[in-house]
């Protein structure tokens, strides 16, 4: 079994504010078979983002499979509410970049 | 039961719509025109200040369309979240755009308009009430913050729209309302099912967007039956597919299979997306689950101060190296140099090219060969902002860090001046749900020529 980017098994990953004070990122799969295996695989969970975003476990809210959009969801609590003091992405829209970077164990082609 | 058809020409106003798609959507005779004008993701400055994140002319362009549409063949029009925020200076603003077009164009219309805006006395009572409750992860409310805000408002449900439509309104604007609202409020008074309307009005709020191509300045055209609805996008280039739909009910949401909203939650985990042919979908199975008490969201935002920035750039491998602790040690000339007034401030830099754009979450340390700065400093008054970051911009430029063989300077301008004043800088100071109300009593709903401007 060999690693697989997930950039090849979805076609969309993105993040974007749900309210103020948090950011939630979509993962949208290309085919139900692929959306399927990774939910059956439980790799992308609340541990794999606490651990990509380098936050407690805690301040992750949710990790939900959402079958119709072939998509997964995860939510986290914002460090800072959108506009505060020290804002860096008022739109939350640029905070996927990690999410890119996850590799999965996949055996078979895509 | 007969088909209804609704349009929604733009995901807000103000984004723009192709001439053809929207001739296109008139063709079909839809039973309503909707938009939603607003959003709370620009930003509270919006909200705060009162002023719009979308421009006047731009507005007034959309509007135009829709309403001349709107008297040639007699269908009604809803507006929600009026110049962005739905705050009660948003909706005198939107109001003067509506006024000018309706005289431009010799338009006689019948306008109803639901003020959204709360009273800080209201509020202050009810939360003493204990009414005002937080929504999670938002910290408690505190009285402080309750009466330094701005404006504050209520996001609105489809009862106001349906009281106002009840007057026997073409029009009908309206400050803060849930998104979905605008759509849904029309057909649920017509006896449609509540959980279908506003899943439609859900989707139609964004208009193309959940098409593919998706798109934010196009129409879309929702057609509601007993126990479905179909979408249908009006650019010829566009399609809506199952995906394409499905995904758009993840969209800036925290959980894709319950979306709460005034006075209950919409719940989305029997629904069901069919591919009716190339370019429509048809959705069934969303139900509206109404809840206990009758809750809304309040929004609300505070000043905090002025902001003065500067902008520049760094290309010296040698200092980009000490960045970090360059960066402290000028923070701390700044706070040793002012030690004696009494001023509070509060310095950020943004540093691109190291962790600018995600901050604390941000886990790649990679080096890299150019730093864009920028010098973001907000303080109670104009003149502390500006010498602050005067300050900083001149230490910061003169730095001398070890090893340092660029004695000339060490930042990049690219414009002079290089000081801007950014001006008002507000935060979100409520974003919490409001018990235990009738959704219509709260709220102001008049007609045009009773509604008072300006008066708070």
């Amino acid at each position: 079994m060999k690693n697989i980017s997930i950039t090849e098994l979805t076609n969309v990953i993105r993040s974007k504010n749900a309210g103020p004070y948090e950011l939630t990122f979509d993962f949208i799969f290309k085919n139900e078979d692929i959306f399927n295996k990774i939910v059956q695989m439980d790799v992308i969970n609340e541990e794999l983002i606490a651990k990509l975003y380098k936050i407690p476990v805690e301040k992750v809210i949710s990790v939900v499979a959402y079958k119709p959009a072939k998509a997964i969801k995860a939510t986290i609590i914002r460090p800072i509410a959108a506009g505060d003091l020290g804002e860096t992405d008022v739109y939350g829209a640029q905070q996927h970049g990690p999410l890119l970077a996850i590799e999965i164990p996949w055996e078979g082609s895509v | 039961m007969r088909e209804y058809k609704i349009l929604a020409p733009t995901a807000i106003l103000g984004y723009g719509f192709p001439e053809k798609s929207f001739v296109k959507g008139i063709e079909k005779n839809p039973d309503l025109i909707a938009v939603d004008a607003g959003s709370v993701d620009p930003g509270p400055y919006y909200l705060g200040s009162g002023k719009s994140f979308t421009d006047r002319n731009s507005v007034k362009r959309d509007l135009e369309y829709m309403l001349v549409a709107a008297k040639e063949h007699n269908i009604p029009v809803a507006i929600g979240s009026a110049g962005g925020s739905g705050a009660k200076t948003h909706l005198d603003w939107n109001i003067e755009i509506i006024e000018e077009i309706m005289e431009e164009n010799n338009l006689d219309l019948k306008v109803v308009v639901i003020d959204s805006q709360l009273s800080k006395s209201y509020l202050m009572d009810k939360y003493k009430e204990g009414d005002i409750t937080p929504l999670f992860p938002t910290p408690p409310l505190t009285e402080e913050d309750l009466s330094q805000s701005t404006n504050i408002v209520g996001q609105i449900g489809v009862e106001p729209f349906i009281e106002a439509f009840k007057m026997g309104a073409d029009v009908v604007l309206a400050g803060r309302a849930y998104d979905p609202a605008v759509f849904a409020a029309l057909p649920i008074m017509k006896g449609y099912d509540p959980g279908i309307s506003l899943h439609l009005g859900k989707i139609l709020e964004c208009a193309s967007i959940a098409a593919s191509p998706g798109s934010g300045r196009d129409c879309m055209l929702g057609t509601l039956g007993e126990d479905y609805f179909i979408l249908e996008p009006m650019g010829d280039t566009r399609k809506c597919t199952t995906d394409s739909v499905a995904a758009h009910s993840l969209y800036e949401k925290t959980n894709p299979y319950k979306l709460p909203g005034p006075g209950g939650l919409l719940d989305l985990t029997d629904t069901v997306y069919e591919q009716l042919d190339e370019t429509r979908v048809k959705v069934k199975g969303s139900k509206f689950v109404p809840s206990e008490k009758y809750t809304i969201k309040l929004e609300g935002a505070k000043l905090v101060g002025k902001r003065t920035i500067s902008i520049a750039g760094v290309r010296d491998p040698i200092m980009i190296e000490q960045i970090s602790h360059i960066l402290e040690e000028v923070k701390e000339q700044v706070q040793d140099n002012f030690s004696g007034k009494n001023y509070e401030y509060h310095l950020t830099f943004h540093i691109y090219g190291k962790n600018g754009v995600m901050g604390s979450l941000e886990p790649v340390k990679n080096p890299v060969h150019e730093l864009g700065i920028v010098i973001d400093v907000v303080a109670q008054e104009k003149v502390i902002a500006d010498t602050i970051c005067s300050f900083v911009r001149s230490t910061l430029l003169h730095f001398g860090y070890p090893n340092r063989k660029a004695t000339a300077g060490n930042l990049a301008f690219p414009y002079s001046p290089s000081d801007i004043s950014v001006g008002d800088v507000y935060q979100f100071s409520v974003h919490h749900l409001l018990e235990n109300i009738d959704p219509v009593e709260i709220f102001t709903i008049k007609w045009l020529n009773e509604y008072q401007k300006g008066a708070l």
